[in-house]
């Protein structure tokens, strides 16, 4: 059983469909890359699957239990994590709390007992943030601020993990060694989701790609067999290559 | 059946006048996003105006009511728009909150010295004497006219709203502002005739509801409150869904007052406090809101570390101290009230400063911890009704806040502002309740004596011990609140007010969240309260009404509401202060509810407070071990003199004032000539610097210094602007400058490549 399945997504927004029937899989273990031109829906697909936005119509189920209609909160126990596109990080409070603040509160929910404080400096040390782990969150250029939100939904000890756009704002090396990263987390048995417009990081780093377009899942395959679908290039071209 | 249709006839001449001040206020709303709190009182003002053209100067009624309703209000509403109203576009929710809670308190304080109150003003209703028939019942031409007010505000807002072009551009203003301003519609033009209007029309309903109840500015400001409920039945959108809001209150009111048996007090304050009731109702049913994302708040709290939490809480008990020695027997007893109020101050830093939430309500919380002080402490003055006001102020806090969580921005304001009332126009006033075996007592009907605290054997009876008393429990509850920052639920409290969603993803439960700040910030306030009881040693419900807690809410944002600074800011301000002008001077006293309101309303300047401005002006002192222990010595020596009698009150005052400016400065002076090795240095300890607030509280008796931030906002600011002329041009210093004014480095360059 796939850890997270999405069925038959309806999003509609006054007259703009955002989603119309999208379905995808994401399999535990694995880099799951969801690509697409702007507007595509890839945010509005994140924000159903952690409760921010109602669907019309289809199914969220997280390892065979559907959480279609549970609260986000309720979802974020059900193990989904994300990042935000437009960064959501907490602004009063330094890089190392923020992550402490999510590493706490699973702790209480989940009544695990181990050391937070540990595990939120090894997550530090992992995603480069040591340095600047006393700052304020909001002072931090937007590359390492995408950090600190990867950072925080790792410190919730994911078994889903949604990433919207976490590499933007990165340079080659960083991207590099964020692919790296991602490898890791998703063999430590998480369902990775990464939405991208970095076509090498999806490209390198993930085990299946789906091509969403106008709410649409225009194809899902290896990420080779992905590239040389006629649909997708089609759709890429009509919409403009990214970089 | 004639009695039900005489009720009919008064309920809807109330609720047409409730329309008429509602849809002014729906408009308002929609076209700027100011919910304006002061829309009552602009109708009060208007109603004196008119009181005093057509009563006082014996003016023709049409030509007064021209003056007021076409030039007077229009006037004033353009001018409210064009001087404070138009900067606030992009302000938070509470720094505007607070501008027009402001202007609410402002007003009713100049109505108050314009027309002193306790002078009769009588004032007639329209045409008195004159009335139809309409089957049995008899309708005065008064209420006619008011109906027909009605009537032509409906009519005519519904053809300005859609026959006009500037009507449509009004409309859309609620939909999409930016699209709106794309397309070149003049935003600003519109909110000015929508201010203007508006005016027009909260003066219209003063002054038709003025003659029903007495030319009072209070009680005439908050029938806001009914008119509020009205507005929000239609969702501050719809002016149709407002009439008809408006309807329902305003018979609701009529018929209670009808049909409820007269002669039982407890029914009585109900009435009253009917609308508030409803308020609170319609508030609740309300469609659930989407969770808050990306409040991109520009205040900024530094964290409290725990050297700096404790030396803020040791000044504060040090001046306590210093108070305590040096001031007359009824300065005591004036002064005291700078710590008590300082208590229910600090309520709302959890609250307000962490948790990003609003409460108008805290001081009916202080009103509850004093009830219970009174009456649980009894004559012995027992440490369990301390212990139970907090305990019974955190349950009711409880309550309150389970129905209101679901609240945010300004509809939990007006919830908690209902509350307030409810509380001050019908509980407080009730006699004893009796359910089941509990006889619950509260303000007795009238005012109840509180009988000074005893603690292990020791009675803090005299000033002096309630000033110490007070000042260390301040203390104490302060380094309490700044360890809550530090801890699990500081930082989660601070994430919920950045972020709900965030907070939701990873399993955050927001409601637990928020129902534990609402019932520690009651518990607070409760302790604060009754302390304040023991200190009145009499209270009466008019000490913990709404508008005396009011100003107490927008003294700790403009003091910085995230420190603990911030309280011991409104304490000082409205128990210290304010009182020390009032003795300097008689004229200054009449102005003394102006104040407050003209802090309030240059909020919008600085909204991280004043509070931590202090904190970063008095961090190079706090650093400069030999220049503080100088500047102690020389307040002990002052202290000495002020205790041998070798000067008065005032000198001794200004000599501490004097000691701790010339301090600063000269900590200032050093750290700039030894800093000259790193602009970026300088920065950086700017920054975090800790609660070093501190040092105000060295200032025992109210000290204008914390008043004064504009000028000590500077240090950080001219070591960027020297950057690259006092030293070097670095990446590192691009970096710093970067990081300093939270720019997005990559984002400009990624821009560039892709451009
Ligand atoms: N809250 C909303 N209200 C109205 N329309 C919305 C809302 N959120 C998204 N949309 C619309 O839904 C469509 C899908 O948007 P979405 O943000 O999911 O795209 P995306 O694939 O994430 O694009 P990008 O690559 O730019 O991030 C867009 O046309 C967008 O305008
Ligand atoms: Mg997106």
């Amino acid at each position: 059983m796939a850890r997270l399945t999405v069925e038959h997504l309806v999003v509609r927004f006054g007259g703009c469909q955002a989603l119309d029937d999208a379905s995808i899989v994401a399999e535990a273990g694995h880099v799951t890359g969801l690509i697409g031109p702007n507007g595509a829906g890839k945010t509005t697909l994140f924000n159903v699957i952690s409760g921010l936005v109602t669907p019309k119509s289809g199914r969220v189920v997280v390892d065979g239990r559907d959480i279609t209609h549970l609260s986000p909160t309720k979802r974020g126990r059900a193990g989904v994590a994300r990042t935000f596109q437009r960064l959501e990080l907490f602004g009063m409070l330094s890089v190392r709390e923020n992550l402490l603040v999510a590493a706490e509160t699973q702790q209480r929910w989940a009544r695990a007992g181990d050391d937070v404080a540990a595990r939120v400096e090894g997550l530090l040390e992992r995603l480069g943030l040591a340095d600047v782990a006393g700052e304020l969150a909001t002072s931090l250029p937007t590359g390492l601020c995408r950090r600190v939100e990867v950072g925080r939904a790792l410190a919730a000890k994911p078994r889903v993990l949604l990433l919207d756009e976490p590499a933007a704002g990165q340079d080659d090396a960083e991207t590099r060694s964020f692919a790296t990263l991602l490898r890791q987390v998703a063999a430590d048995d998480v369902a990775v989701v990464l939405v991208e417009h970095d076509v090498r990081l999806v490209m390198g780093s993930c085990d299946v790609v789906n091509v969403l377009d106008g709410g649409r899942v225009l194809a899902c395959g290896t990420p080779d067999e992905v590239q040389h679908d006629d649909a997708v290039l089609s759709a890429y071209l009509g919409a403009g290559r990214p970089a | 059946m004639d009695k039900f249709l005489t009720f009919t006839v008064i309920g809807l001449s109330t609720s047409a006048i409730y329309a008429v001040i509602s849809s002014g206020l729906v408009l308002t709303y929609t076209t700027t996003g100011v919910f304006n709190f002061a829309h009552g009182a602009q109708g009060m003002i208007a109603a004196f105006a008119y009181w005093q053209l057509r009563f006082a100067w014996g003016w023709p009624a049409p030509l007064a009511l021209a003056t007021v309703l076409l030039v007077l209000a229009p006037l004033f509403g353009a001018l409210l728009e064009r001087v404070i109203m138009r900067g606030l576009a992009d302000a938070s929710e509470a720094v505007r909150l607070v501008v027009s809670i402001s202007l609410l308190v402002g007003l009713i304080g100049l109505a108050q010295v314009i027309w002193p109150p306790g002078e009769s003003r009588p004032m007639s209703t329209f045409f008195a004497g004159r009335q139809i028939r309409v089957w049995s019942t008899a309708v005065t031409a008064h209420q006619l006219i008011t109906f027909a007010c009605a009537l032509a505000v409906a009519v005519g807002l519904r053809l300005l709203l859609h026959r006009t072009r500037i009507g449509v551009s009004m409309r859309a203003i609620v939909d999409d502002r930016p699209l709106l301003l794309l397309n070149g519609a003049r935003t600003d033009r519109v909110a000015l005739l929508s201010w203007a209007i508006g005016a027009s029309l909260a003066a219209l309903g003063g002054i038709l509801i003025a003659p029903a109840i007495a030319l009072d500015a209070p009680s005439l400001s908050l029938l806001i409150v009914n008119a509020y409920a009205a507005a929000i039945f239609g969702r501050l959108r719809s002016i149709p869904l407002t009439f008809v809001g408006a309807i329902v209150i305003g018979l609701t009111e009529a018929y209670l007052f009808g049909y409820l048996p007269t002669g039982n007090t407890a029914l009585a304050g109900l009435r009253l406090a009917a609308p508030a009731i409803l308020l609170f109702v319609v508030l609740l049913v309300l469609p659930n809101r989407r969770l808050r994302t990306g409040v991109r708040s520009r205040e900024r709290f530094p964290c409290p570390t725990r050297a700096g939490a404790l030396l803020f809480s040791g000044s504060v008990f040090v001046a306590g101290i210093v108070m305590a020695t040096t001031m007359s027997r009824p300065d005591l007893v004036t002064y005291g009230k700078v710590f008590s109020f300082g208590i229910i101050a600090l309520s709302l830093v959890p609250l307000v400063g962490y948790a990003g939430q609003i409460s108008l309500c805290q001081l009916s919380f202080a009103g509850i911890g004093a009830v219970v002080m009174a009456h649980v402490g009894g004559a012995s003055g027992s440490p369990l009704g301390l212990v139970l006001a907090a305990v019974v102020a955190a349950a009711v806090g409880a309550l309150v806040a389970l129905p209101a969580l679901r609240l945010s921005g300004i509809y939990l304001a007006l919830a908690t502002a209902a509350f307030a009332v409810a509380l001050d126009r019908w509980v407080f006033n009730l006699p004893a309740v009796r359910i089941g075996p509990l006889r619950l007592r509260l303000f007795d009907l009238g005012s109840v004596d509180v009988a000074p605290l005893r603690l292990f054997g020791y009675r803090f009876d005299s000033p002096r011990a309630q000033m110490l008393l007070a000042a260390g429990a301040f203390a104490l509850l302060a380094l309490g609140v700044s360890a809550v920052r530090r801890g699990r639920l500081g930082r989660r409290l601070l994430a919920m007010r950045d972020s709900e969603a965030a907070c939701a993803t990873f399993g955050m439960d927001l409601v637990r969240t928020r129902l534990a700040v609402f019932t520690l910030s009651a518990a607070i306030a409760g302790v604060g309260g009754a302390i304040y009881a023991t200190q009145l040693s009499s209270i009466t419900p008019g000490n913990f009404d709404l508008v005396s807690g009011l100003p107490i809410f927008m003294l700790v944002v403009v003091g910085g509401a995230g420190m603990v600074g911030g309280a011991l800011f409104a304490g000082i301000g409205l128990q210290g202060l304010l009182p020390a002008l009032a003795r300097l001077s008689s004229l200054l006293a009449r102005w003394q509810t102006i104040a407050p309101a003209l802090a309030g309303l240059g909020l919008g300047r600085n909204p991280s407070g004043a509070a931590s401005d202090v904190t970063v002006a008095l961090a190079p002192l706090r650093r400069d071990a030999p220049v503080l222990g100088a500047m102690l010595a020389a307040m002990g020596l002052l202290w000495a003199g002020r205790l041998a009698g070798a000067f008065g009150g005032w000198p001794f005052l200004a000599g501490l004032v004097v000691a701790l400016a010339v301090a600063a400065a000269v900590a200032q002076h050093r750290a700039g000539a030894v800093g000259a090795v790193g602009a970026v240095d300088a920065v950086d300890a700017a920054g975090p610097a800790p609660a070093a607030a501190a040092a105000t509280a060295t200032v025992p008796a109210p000290a204008p210094v914390p008043a004064a931030p504009p000028a000590t906002a500077a240090p950080p600011v001219p070591a960027l602007e020297w950057m690259g002329i006092t030293q070097p041009w670095t990446a590192d210093a691009v970096a710093a400058l970067d990081r300093v004014l939270g720019l997005p480095e990559e984002g400009v360059r990624g821009g560039a490549a892709h451009g």
